[in-house]
């Protein structure tokens, strides 16, 4: 290997990061998908399939099978059959199932990485240093309760509730997952699982570790489609709890849906958190705290801090540092190790965020974004600063689920707390102030299911989330998160 | 300077009017304790996502030159000789023998009594003398004695002085004794540059961490260093963030540029090329050259002078084949 | 020659801490047991709805911002005063719900125990439902239960006092405010509890009762967008009411307590803090732990 060294120019020195892309090779993936009913790779029965695309590109992926109410009949049916004996099992056979699939999940994290990366578009940084770490970790925690559920405070016995019908999102597709199937399994119940139509693949291939696992057939069953079959699932007269993570509109249609049927219900939906900085934050770590708290995972989070409450005294500082710091994000390849900012995942969820900066400038907030050169192909969206933001502006209001935040202020504590709790939604809110008493008050008086103060968009399988009012009810995590897929004392 | 002018978060009096925030202890405490507080988990997380960088390629063989002319090469032991000093001072002039692409290190870093030999060792080469002085590395002794130290050195021929600051005096909240003992030193200086040792080790947290940087640069300082070298903890990339941070809200408040050496216990190119990034990204491109950040190292050099060779031959290299110092 | 006669009572609302008649300027005629008149009462109206819920928002902030120790011992007050007025209450009781004074007498001890077990649960509820999370990383991490907000709630038919009391005291221990909508038949009991706690320590507006019918009012509360949720105890045994409840609630997703097929027996003693947890929120707060 010729190679010719330069004496770098140690006056007007620039370094440009030379691509680091992880190897696309790492991940299989096949050119069609089918269903995953009892155990078995299935074909649908109307043979639909739609196709999964690398949202970086916009190139197709795979085509992915498209279940059918028949199809989801088809795995109700096979997690029915499947409850009776894995509900019986004992707790201490259930948990070293979960343990082998945590296991196997860590063993196999780079893979599950790059595809997670190749189907959502978010970069291999987080997927490999966030999404899969707590993947496994979920399934390590939960694996641990599913012989201690008498000790959880449910009752001296507990019993799983059957059924679950399980919808996720495709903002974290296998964190998500994990979310859901974990706790779920550890409980006893047996799930049917629909991923999100964007991010089909490493539900895929989370039924493969199952295979590999020999979880008994019919415990996880996965569905692939988009709302129809969601719907499919959701109705389903065999379902006995349905969990869902996504849009509020989509999670209040769910709850209308469920009405008089006594199935269980546990929402977690979107957010439009308040991170409020005041004059004493510890400024370095706050403007990483609004960078991780809205611009990770490209905005994609419902409890992003979309809203950044900066007391007036220091909001002229705060933006300056804050842009200051977003010149040196990094937005491109996915796959490649030192991008910040990866693709939006569909250009669906791109003219959406599209819509509303143009409403944020229209109202006549000021918008501001880095130098950057968006990729030709693909769905992009630069990170986004809107200053000037009143209360009212639809960019105060409405989730955006993008890489933009929009900037507001407040002169008083009371202010912050009333400002940041005008908002239907109540998922989570962040505070930054070195003193220490002023965020416990803080704390105790934002209303919503997550406040991190001094951090933002910290998680782990030990700690409950999920949202107040319009966000959601019921936690996912830790030993409230049990709940969810027990069935205690009076309802027994 | 950075190309854009970022308003600061401290009190705008102290801060736009240094000579007054310096003027007495009280002023200067207010100062150094009205700084922004540093969160220690969340600069921890931040030093270690940027370690996440991959440098590859071409930013790799950059990086690996980089260092090298970033290097202070150092021998600070009781048992330095005159033969000691040479040998180093040779490799600093010409790291990689056969290979006129490797720069020359910054600097030879020696105590001053090794000051007169390490000069002539690298006269006519770009390399500098830099010397430990100020009752290095603890600092206990009187000002007298500090200054002679350095008078010592400077009239031997010393390019940059590195002195350390009195902890005892920081930590027993004396910040003015520490000050004018900083202002002393660099009359004493002279021409010489002037690195300011904040041992950050004893230190203890990054809230002091940002209050000595501030001191230090308030007191003169070109650079401000993070360790001897010689106590339990040295350079860590948090604390190095944390002095980044200081160099560049410095800059924006004052106009004045001061560097960052650190010091201690940096053994491999992959940690330098960390450091490498959290400058880049913390203070800037425009921190990214050798009067602007440093590398006190010893054992450093010989690993980098390895990556180099594996860059250009793309076999794993052998220690028998880069030279001892 | 005659005795004097006696002076009746006007049964009203209570909204607010103040005891209006409807605005509407209903009412209706209220039957013993045995359907005989007993009086009129209040038939509350949405727009008395509307009103009540606007009090028990604005009672939220203060209610739920007390500690849980001022709170227990306001609970317990009313159990006090309660018991002052006991044999009123057991007539009350007796004359709504027949069945013997015995009968009247153990619902109306019961209900005065309940307050009393509840408020013992304020300031315990935050130790047996709240946590530190033992998270992978140098942070602090506790949950904690929350009260959710402003609760509508429909008190069960049968049970007049003991009933109602086994709804409302759970809600308000933990500091949601309360409208609750009273047995459509049975609703006079439920108004002297009214003045039991506009007499007692209970700031006006925690909590608001309207006397009137679930099937009126209920769509309203339902549909109410300042409401955070809705306990549809009250519904028992009426499926169409409870699903177009629960249909309304879903437009601001209202947490839902579900009715159940039918009527509980409400001497039972409580299944520990259930319905306190099920209109309660996990506040789960982090922060890092360093020097």
């Amino acid at each position: 290997m010729a190679v010719t060294t330069q004496v770098p120019d140690l006056v007007t020195p620039t370094w440009d990061y030379a691509p680091a892309p992880e190897a696309r090779t790492l991940a299989t993936i096949e050119a069609s998908y089918d269903l995953f009913i009892g155990g078995d790779f299935v074909a649908p029965i109307d043979g639909r399939r739609f196709t999964t695309v690398d949202p970086s590109t916009g190139e197709p992926l795979a085509e992915v099978a498209e279940a059918g109410a028949a199809d989801v009949d088809k795995a109700v049916r096979a997690a029915r059959r499947a409850f009776i004996r894995w509900s019986k099992l004992p707790g201490a056979e259930r948990g070293k199932y979960l343990f082998r699939i945590a296991r196997l999940l860590q063993e196999r994290s780079r893979e599950l990485a790059v595809l997670e990366s190749i189907d959502n578009g978010k970069p291999i940084r987080e997927t490999r240093d966030v999404d899969l770490p707590l993947v496994a970790a979920h399934f390590f925690h939960h694996a641990g309760w599913a012989d201690k559920l008498a000790w959880a405070g449910y009752g001296p016995d507990p019993q799983p509730l059957g059924v679950a019908g399980q919808i996720i999102p495709w903002n974290f597709p296998l964190l998500m997952l994990a979310w859901k199937i974990a706790p779920a399994l550890a409980c006893g119940n047996t799930v049917v699982l629909k991923p999100a139509e964007t991010t089909p693949l490493t539900a895929l291939a989370f039924a493969d570790i199952c295979r590999q696992a020999e979880l008994p057939a019919g415990v996880v069953n996965i569905v692939t489609g988009a709302g129809e079959t969601g719907r499919a699932l959701v109705e389903h007269p065999g379902v006995d709890k349905v969990a869902f993570t996504g849009s509020t509109e989509v999670g209040r249609s769910i709850q209308r849906a469920l009405a008089g049927t006594g199935k269980r219900l546990t929402l977690e939906l979107g957010g439009k958190a308040a991170n409020v900085i005041f004059d004493d934050a510890p400024v370095d770590q706050a403007i990483e705290g609004i960078v991780n708290g809205i611009f990770f995972n490209q905005g994609h989070v419902c409890c992003a801090g979309s809203r950044l409450l900066v007391q007036e005294s220091v909001h002229d500082a705060v933006v300056a540092r804050l842009k200051r710091r977003l010149r040196t994000l990094r937005l491109g390849d996915p796959l490649d190790k030192n991008t910040d900012i990866g693709a939006i995942n569909s250009a669906e969820q791109l003219d959406r965020i599209t819509a509303l900066v143009d409403a944020g400038q229209a109202e006549g907030a000021v918008m501001w974004q880095p130098e950057c050169r968006l990729p030709e192909r693909g769905w992009w969206h630069a990170p986004t600063v809107f200053t000037g933001v009143a209360q009212s502006h639809r960019i105060a209001r409405e989730e955006i689920f993008g890489p933009v935040v929009s900037v507001l202020t407040f002169r008083t504590p009371s202010e912050a707390v009333a400002k940041a709790n005008n908002t239907p939604y109540g998922l989570s809110a962040g505070v930054w102030t070195e003193k220490g008493s002023r965020i416990l008050w803080m704390a105790q008086r934002l209303r919503a299911g997550v406040v991190w103060a001094n951090t933002f968009n910290r998680f782990d399988p030990a700690s409950p989330f999920g949202g107040y009012k319009e966000s959601g009810f019921g936690r996912e995590g830790g030993r409230h998160g049990l709940a969810a897929y027990l069935r205690t004392g009076a309802d027994a | 300077m950075s190309s854009s002018a970022v308003a600061p978060f401290v009190a705008p009096d102290a801060i736009g009017d240094l000579a007054a925030a310096t003027a007495s202890d009280s002023a200067l405490r207010r100062f150094l304790h009205g700084l922004p507080g540093v969160d220690q988990v969340g600069a921890e997380a931040r030093a270690a996502g940027l370690a996440t960088r991959s440098i590859k390629k071409d930013a790799k063989r950059w990086a690996l030159d980089m260092i090298v002319a970033m290097t202070d090469l150092t021998t600070l032991e009781g048992a330095d000789t005159p033969g000691k000093v040479r040998a180093m001072s040779a490799k600093a002039v010409q790291p990689e023998p056969g290979d006129p692409t490797c720069p020359s290190v910054a600097a030879v870093c020696v105590y001053p009594d090794l000051v007169a030999v390490a000069k002539r060792a690298v006269a006519g080469s770009s390399v500098a003398v830099a010397s430990v002085a100020t009752a290095f590395p603890s600092g206990r002794a009187s000002l007298e004695v500090k200054l002679a130290d350095v008078a010592s050195a400077v009239d031997a021929g010393a390019d940059e002085v590195d002195m350390v600051i009195d902890r005892g005096a920081f930590l027993a909240g004396r910040y003015s004794v520490v000050l004018e003992e900083i202002r002393a030193v660099k009359q004493a200086c002279g021409r010489a540059h002037l690195k300011v040792i904040l041992e950050t080790g004893e230190l203890a947290t990054l809230d002091n961490v940002r209050r000595a940087s501030w001191l230090a640069m308030a007191g003169g300082a070109d650079f401000i260093k993070t360790s001897t070298g010689k106590a339990a903890q040295s350079a860590t990339p948090p604390v190095t963030l944390v002095m980044l941070e200081a160099v560049r809200d410095f800059a924006e408040a004052t106009g004045t540029v001061v560097g960052v050496k650190v010091a201690g216990g940096i053994r491999t190119s992959k940690e330098a090329v960390r450091y490498l990034v959290l400058v880049h990204e913390t203070a800037g491109v425009e921190w990214l050259r050798p009067d602007r950040f440093r590398f006190g190292a010893s054992s450093l050099l010989n690993d980098v002078l390895m990556q180099r060779a594996f860059q250009r031959t793309g076999r794993y290299h052998s220690a028998d084949r880069v030279t001892l110092d | 020659m005659a005795g004097r006669l006696d002076v009746r009572k006007t049964y009203k609302l209570y909204i607010g801490g103040a005891f209006p008649r409807s605005e509407s300027g209903r009412s209706y005629a209220v039957a013993d047991s045995r359907g005989r008149f007993l009086a009129n009462a209040s038939h509350a109206s949405r727009k008395d709805a509307r009103d009540a819920v606007v009090a028990a928002r604005k009672a939220f902030d203060g209610w739920s911002g007390a500690t849980a120790y001022n709170r227990g011992q306001v609970l317990y007050r009313v159990a006090e005063l309660m018991e002052g007025r006991r044999d009123q209450f057991v007539e009350e009781v007796l004359a709504a719900e027949g069945g013997g004074r015995a009968k009247a007498t153990a619902a109306v001890d019961a209900a005065i125990d309940r307050w009393v077990w509840y408020a013992g649960w304020t300031d315990k509820v935050a130790q047996v439902a709240g946590s530190a999370n033992p998270v992978a990383g140098p942070y602090f991490n506790f949950s904690t239960p929350e009260p959710t907000g402003v609760v509508a709630a429909l008190a069960p038919q049968s049970s007049s006092l003991l009933g109602l009391v086994s709804v409302v005291a759970p809600i308000v221990c933990v500091g949601n405010t309360v409208v609750v909508v009273t047995s459509a038949d049975r609703p006079l009991p439920a108004v002297t509890l009214s003045e039991v706690l506009a007499t007692s320590d209970v700031p006006g507006g925690v909590v608001n009762v309207l006397t009137g019918h679930a099937a009126e009012l209920g769509p309203w509360l339902a549909d109410h967008l300042d409401v955070n949720a809705i306990d549809l105890t009250g519904a028992a045994g009426d499926t169409d009411l409870a699903v177009d409840l629960e249909v309304r609630a879903a437009e601001n997703t209202k947490r839902v307590l579900r009715s159940p097929a039918a009527e509980p027996d409400w001497t039972a003693t409580p299944d520990g803090p259930r319905r306190i947890l099920a209109i309660c929120e996990t506040k789960t707060v982090w922060h890092p732990m360093g020097v």
